[in-house]
């Protein structure tokens, strides 16, 4: 029926590590939201797998709830990022070295 | 030579040949999508990216019988919060070529590149040494291995009820915080606005409170 779950976690991994770098390259803040995203992605993808795994229907709940609270940070983050570009028209992290605006 | 590799990905001989195919593909589809969405120079380019690792990781939901989910994927992430994305990209105007060969910290790419590998070789062995379960499992209802989305229902609105009502105030904070953040900060606009406003007409709303200390 199914791929081994090894195989699942593996690529999990991969995506979490790829997501990783990017946050750590890239100076870009968008480009930082999005490698964020890769990671929780990584994160669901892990759930799932192990929600088929042990026969528990909790990770896919915990998936949804995933989801949700993503949505909420970008949101968030994306608005943050609105107010701090019209302050100083840069979207570089280098910038932002600054608490007060 | 591919039965060796079959023999390898199949758990107990089950998985037929389609659901390798579909799994590598799916799997190219993600890691190809993830580097682009890193390298990528136009932010437009690496939201483009995003949204095909979103479609690869939906496809494996499917893969893994979580039917609901992956439609929840497809629309949620890939058709709004990319599009939030794509919008404030745009909005700001920050949709140009980036110079990403510059590396503004010395080392700081080969630091980055090392500390990743060390965390993604840690974790690969932990997965081969360690036993992932502990606890006792079941408690939200067994996931069959069949798509159920009535089992997801029930879970969600009895054992997760509470959480679930929680996310709702989750997402009324998310909605006003967005609101204020995204709002002109009133000081200045009143600054701005209140001396126009005042000549035009001189018993306008208390709108020129902070303007007219300014004015003082």
């Amino acid at each position: 029926m199914s791929i081994s779950a090894s195989w699942y976690l593996a690529l999990s991994v991969v995506l979490f590590a790829i997501g990783a770098l990017g946050v750590l390259v890239r100076r870009n803040v968008l480009i930082m939201f999005m490698c964020v995203e890769l990671m929780l992605n990584a994160a669901n993808l892990a759930f799932v797998s192990f929600a088929r795994t042990l026969h528990d229907i909790g990770g896919q709940v915990l998936v949804f709830f995933v989801l949700v609270v993503a949505a909420a940070e970008v949101v968030v983050g994306l608005g943050i990022v609105v107010a701090i570009f019209r302050r100083r028209a840069s979207a570089n992290a280098d910038d932002l070295h600054l608490m007060k605006g | 030579m591919t039965a060796v590799m079959l023999d390898l990905v199949v758990q107990g001989g089950k998985a037929t040949i389609p659901d390798v195919g579909v799994f590598a593909v799916a799997a190219a589809i993600i890691l190809a999508g993830a580097i682009g969405v890193v390298v990528a120079r136009n932010p437009v380019h690496s939201a483009l990216m995003l949204v095909m690792t979103l479609f690869g990781v939906a496809v494996m939901f499917v893969l893994q019988q979580a039917n609901f989910l992956a439609a929840v994927q497809v629309i949620v992430y890939a058709g709004a919060i990319v599009v939030l994305f794509l919008f404030v990209i745009m909005f700001l105007g920050v949709d140009k070529e980036e110079d990403i060969a510059k590396e503004p910290l010395r080392g700081q790419r080969a630091l980055a590149v090392a500390l990743v590998a060390l965390g993604t070789t840690g974790l690969l062995l932990l997965g081969q040494v360690s036993k992932w379960t502990t606890g006792q499992p079941h408690v939200a209802g067994s996931d069959s291995g069949a798509p159920n989305v009535n089992l997801l229902g029930k879970s969600l609105y009895t054992t997760y009820l509470f959480p679930f009502e929680a996310t709702s105030a989750l997402l009324i904070i998310a909605v006003v915080g967005a609101v204020v953040l995204a709002r002109r900060p009133p000081a200045t606009s009143n600054a701005a606005e209140a001396r126009p406003a005042e000549a035009d007409a001189p018993g306008a709303p208390p709108s020129g409170a902070p303007g007219s200390e300014v004015d003082a």
